[in-house]
């Protein structure tokens, strides 16, 4: 007797179509899984036997073989569980075929039956809701799931109520009701630093990547941290697009679908693949995490050199691709890169208070971890310098809040919509042509960098609502890549 | 009291339990060259390959242990050849094993194991 259910395993933030064959016939008592399963999918058989027995069906005494198919495709996790218990019963006899024919399940199993979340269950639910079908799964995910639109989801607490039949709940219930996480830190609460305070704006309308270089204490972190609050809300395809990442990765995806932008801060001892992603079976790491937000790296010469480098492609390109010899995973990395470092290995090259002890050696070894081309990438670099105590102590706030800051970048980005598109060098004045054309050649600039570096003018115009890039607007923009001119 | 006499006992006394429990045996120390199935037999329609193990002390540890992988290999494997041997139409099969401690001279604790393992 056989019967099968449908089900679905990741590959990257997709859930691929799987079948799930239950085959039960007289011979030697067997239970064997095949189909290129991985051992967390093998350790299913017990799982399913006690599942089974203690939620009152009964595990056939036969020789029972269940096949996961496409046979070729490695499958993991525990989200078999569930498929392949049903599969059994239904190949038994024990619940009917017909119950499960327009039904996706997914679902890991306690020995008592109960049905548990698995990783990527949003990623599931897409699945299913592209198929045109309905999904069966642990009734603790429905809060997740409902995000999904137009899914019919049939959540299950334990194995043993499939029998009772399952309720069915329409999704697209609203994510309003998720309380979004307040900003964790207010331009205002951050005194002087104008010049890093006006490159948050700069970034956070146009998305371009920056690094504070400055000594230690000076507020280089508080100053990243602010970035978020900058950003305008998440749009509903962003939030879905961030909340699958999460969820694949087995974290909770509900602050992204409430809207709040992603803040990844990786600790400098962070592995390769913890940065970009890895791993069997493979997960996605702090750049895919941080995917419409914003990455922010501490100490970045701290940074093994490989994870530094390993980050240049996917700051390009948007996405990481992990390629592996069964076949290549992209995961998404749209992020705006905050770096921050101290100028030296002491931390003072440059103050004017305090005296540096390093050598000039060690300062441009220091410097050197990072490499030209990460630096390339780094639109625009700020120095951010300890700031005089009166000023910090001082009852008057001078800087205006992140809500103002964040109205203009809401404006500026409205106007860059509505200016029209095109070659960004066709904005570009005569007198702003001369002068980037001058610091181009003297600077020696990579056509990266004059590609880069004309973006950030485009988003500084666009502040000022200008649709011409004019002299003032390649000067500031040139003013921020000081590494280059030293 | 001799080894094999405190085996053929102890499997006597799971044959009479066997049938008290409504099985039919239809074999005792069936044997081909490589080894011996304790008993055969018939629950309804499955057919039952039974292990019995019979133990004076638990110096050695339970009887149940003495069933070791191993052990549970060769007796899928004789099983698969008696049901060949025999001309068995497909059929269930169950593996059972039927451990027994003595107390006392005549007496012994009986535990049995349904579908005690299956082929891995």
């Amino acid at each position: 007797m056989q019967a099968s259910i449908a089900t679905a395993t990741l590959v990257g933030v997709d859930a691929v179509p799987v079948e799930v064959q239950a085959d039960v016939s007289s011979g030697l008592p067997v239970f064997g899984i095949v189909g290129l399963a991985d051992a967390a999918v093998q350790e299913a058989r017990d799982r399913v036997r006690a599942a089974l027995r203690s939620s009152g069906y009964e595990f056939p005494n036969a020789r029972v073989i269940v096949n996961l198919a496409p046979a070729p495709l490695r499958k993991h996790g525990t989200g078999f569980d569930l498929p392949i218990a049903l599969a059994v019963l239904c190949a038994t006899g024990q619940l009917p075929r017909s119950a499960f024919a327009d039904v996706n399940a997914v679902g890991e199993l306690g020995l008592d039956g109960t049905v548990r979340a698995v990783p990527g269950m949003l990623a599931h639910a897409v699945a299913a809701s592209g198929q045109q079908r309905a999904l069966l799964g642990p009734a603790d995910a429905a809060g997740v799931v409902a995000a999904v639109p137009d899914l019919h989801y049939r959540p299950v607490s334990s194995i043993a109520r499939v029998r009772m039949g399952l309720p069915d709940v329409e999704s697209g219930a609203d994510t309003a009701s998720i309380p979004a996480c307040g900003v964790e830190v207010d331009l205002a609460d951050i005194a002087g630093h104008q010049c890093a305070k006006r490159c948050l704006e700069i970034a956070a309308t146009g998305g371009h990547n920056m690094l504070f270089v400055g000594p230690p204490g000076s507020g280089k972190s508080m100053l990243a941290k602010a970035l978020c609050g900058l950003l305008p809300p998440l749009s509903p395809a962003e939030r879905l697009e961030a909340a699958l990442v999460h969820s694949v990765a087995g974290r909770d995806p509900l602050p992204c679908l409430a809207g709040v932008r992603p803040f990844r801060a990786p600790h400098h001892s962070c592995t390769i693949a913890g940065l970009v992603g890895g791993g069997t079976p493979p997960i996605p790491g702090e750049i895919s995490l941080a995917h419409t937000g914003v990455l922010f790296l501490d100490e970045l010469p701290e940074f093994g050199p490989g994870a530094l480098q390993a980050l240049r492609q996917p700051i390009e390109e948007g996405a990481v691709t992990l390629v592996r010899a069964n076949g290549a995973i992209r995961y998404p990395a749209r992020v705006t890169v905050v770096a921050a470092m101290n100028p030296c290995p002491c931390g003072y090259a440059g103050d004017p208070q305090r005296a540096c002890g390093c050598t000039p050696g060690a300062i441009s070894k220091y410097n050197g971890r990072i490499g030209g081309p990460l630096y390339d990438r780094m639109d625009m670099s700020v120095r951010v310098d300890r700031i005089d105590p009166a000023l910090l102590i001082g009852t008057e706030i001078s800087s205006d809040p992140s809500s103002e800051a964040r109205d203009r970048v809401l404006r500026a980005r409205d106007f860059a919509r509505t200016r029209g598109h095109g070659e960004v060098r066709r904005h570009l004045d005569a007198p702003a042509r001369a002068l980037l054309e001058t610091a181009a050649r003297r600077s020696s600039l990579s056509g990266r960098a004059v590609t880069r570096m004309l973006r950030v003018a485009r988003t500084i115009a666009d502040l000022a609502e200008d649709p011409t890039i004019g002299e003032e607007h390649i000067a500031e923009a040139l003013g921020y890549r000081t590494w280059e001119a030293q | 009291m001799d080894r094999t006499g405190i085996g053929r006992r102890g499997e006597d006394a799971a044959v009479a339990y066997l049938e008290r429990a409504g099985m039919r045996v239809v074999d005792r120390n069936w044997r081909d060259g490589r080894g011996e199935l304790d008993i055969v037999a018939l629950d309804g329609d499955t057919l039952v390959i039974c292990e019995v193990k019979t133990r004076m002390t638990d110096g050695q540890g339970t009887p149940e242990e003495a069933v070791s992988a191993a052990k549970r290999r060769r007796l899928v494997r004789l099983a698969a050849s008696y049901v060949s041997a025999q001309g068995l139409e497909p059929c269930q099969i169950r593996f059972d094993v039927i451990a027994l401690r003595v107390i006392a001279d005549d007496r012994a604790l009986l535990r049995h194991h349904r579908a005690a393992f299956e082929v891995e």
